[in-house]
């Protein structure tokens, strides 16, 4: 037994087992990828998409081919192999629990150990000559490159955030540019998001509109389906120029917005305008500051800060509102 | 158009004493809060910190401390409501991240 691979038998929770085996895997991306990844958009079934962890082989790897390692979620591995054609590669795929790279570095099994037992169990060490992997750098809130180089041998490099630039990684020596390490969020980044944020909430509010409808609440049937849409959809398309920072504040906005324009549809007293702005504001504000998890810049500082002010204020704002349209007519 | 979260609030410290300027913070920043300069890292713009932890991480010299968290609002409500830390409970089968 060599000196590296008992250093790697005292890391809590290792096997000793090496398999040594890897499957084959093609660059393609087919209809049926394309189909897959809209469903896991819209939470179809979103637990089938886990790929097997283990080693794949890409084209036709030889011991000098790269090393790329990546999570069992399907979104995040046919990321990679189809940015990789013409390329032939080892493909290392962590067991993430069926959850992309990112997040999955967040909670820990994107990370040091699963990482330093997946190098050992899939016997790299004896399929390739160097002692390199490359990481998407979104790995990286869960791996310590140190760490792992010391476990294992193999040393880290953090690739580019997104796997559509490996290729021009590659060809620069494999060195990612300031711009390959920036994390994005226009708008084709927050938009495609905005159906999990829609059927998430939907499932509560889509039959609370139906109900309200069947008790012939009109206004209120339509105006509900309005903040959902300002929560779930304006807020992701237009963060950016909603006002403020915070995400409760740029909700609320867009919750606002939403009720006056539907309400030039909907004639009603001034009262029960200025009623109806408070609750569907608040509405929205609630369900918009659920995108700070989605969002790729907010820290967990700034969420606990913003949500000590936002809830108490939106619940205030619902209050105000119910009793406001209960007994606006006495005033 | 940039976007930037609340001011003030990180939890982000980088120890120049510490520092020997290897530039791994650099590399695994998502939002380019570091850069090098003469010879140690520097803080460009602390608001743009998510505290995502990959620095203080792979700092193999441990100048850098964050208190890593997601910056999620169904996490804190979640860990608020079970009492522990937040949690997005995306290893079940939840819809977030």
């Amino acid at each position: 037994m060599s000196a590296r691979s008992r250093k790697i038998l005292m890391m809590p929770g290792m096997t000793s087992s090496t398999t040594c085996g890897f499957e084959l895997i093609s660059a393609e991306y087919t209809g049926a990828d394309r189909l897959a990844a809209w469903k896991a958009r819209w939470g179809i079934n979103r637990m089938a998409y886990r790929i097997k962890p283990g080693l794949y082989a890409l084209g036709g790897p030889s011991a000098s081919s790269p090393v790329f390692a990546s999570a069992n979620y399907k979104l995040s591995f046919d990321a990679l192999r189809t940015n990789l054609k013409g390329i032939s590669a080892w493909l290392l795929v962590l067991d993430t629990k069926g959850i992309n790279v990112w997040c999955a570095a967040g909670k820990g099994t994107f990370g040091t150990l699963e990482l330093a037992r997946s190098i050992r169990e899939s016997g790299l060490e004896k399929l390739v000559n160097h002692r390199s992997v490359t990481l998407p750098q979104l790995g990286a809130p869960g791996v310590s490159a140190h760490r792992v180089k010391a476990y294992t041998g193999f040393s880290i490099t953090y690739g580019p955030v997104r796997a559509e630039d490996i290729p021009e990684f590659i060809a620069s020596g494999c060195k990612a540019s300031p711009e390959m390490r920036k994390v994005r969020f226009g708008f084709a980044e927050r938009i495609v998001l905005a159906p999990v944020q829609l059927t998430q909430f939907g499932r509560y509010l889509v039959p609370a509109s139906v109900i309200l409808l069947l008790f012939g609440l009109k206004a209120d049937s339509l105006l509900t389906a309005g903040a959902l849409l300002a929560g779930t959809v304006l807020v992701p398309a237009l963060l950016p120029w909603l006002p403020g920072r915070s995400f409760a504040v740029k909700s609320a906005a867009a919750g606002l917005a939403t009720t006056a324009v539907l309400s030039a549809f909907l004639p009603m007293p001034i009262y029960q305008f200025c009623a109806r702005g408070l609750i569907y504001s608040a509405a929205a504000s609630f369900i918009g500051l659920d995108f700070t998890g989605a969002s790729t810049y907010t820290s967990l500082s700034g969420v606990k800060k913003e949500m000590r002010a936002a809830l108490p204020a939106q619940a205030l704002a619902l209050l105000a509102g119910l009793l406001l349209l209960l007994f606006g007519r006495f005033l | 158009m940039s976007l930037k979260y609340l001011s003030g609030v990180t939890t982000l410290k980088l120890n120049p004493d510490k520092c020997t300027g290897c530039g791994m913070c650099v590399n695994v920043c998502p939002h380019a809060v570091f850069i090098i300069k003469t010879r140690k890292a520097a803080i460009t713009d602390p608001d743009l910190c998510m505290e995502c932890g990959a620095c203080a991480l792979n700092c193999s010299f441990e100048a850098i401390t964050v208190k890593k968290g997601v910056g999620c609002a169904q996490a804190v409500r979640n860990g608020f409501l079970r009492g522990t830390e937040p949690d997005c409970g995306c290893g079940g089968d939840s819809s977030c991240c």
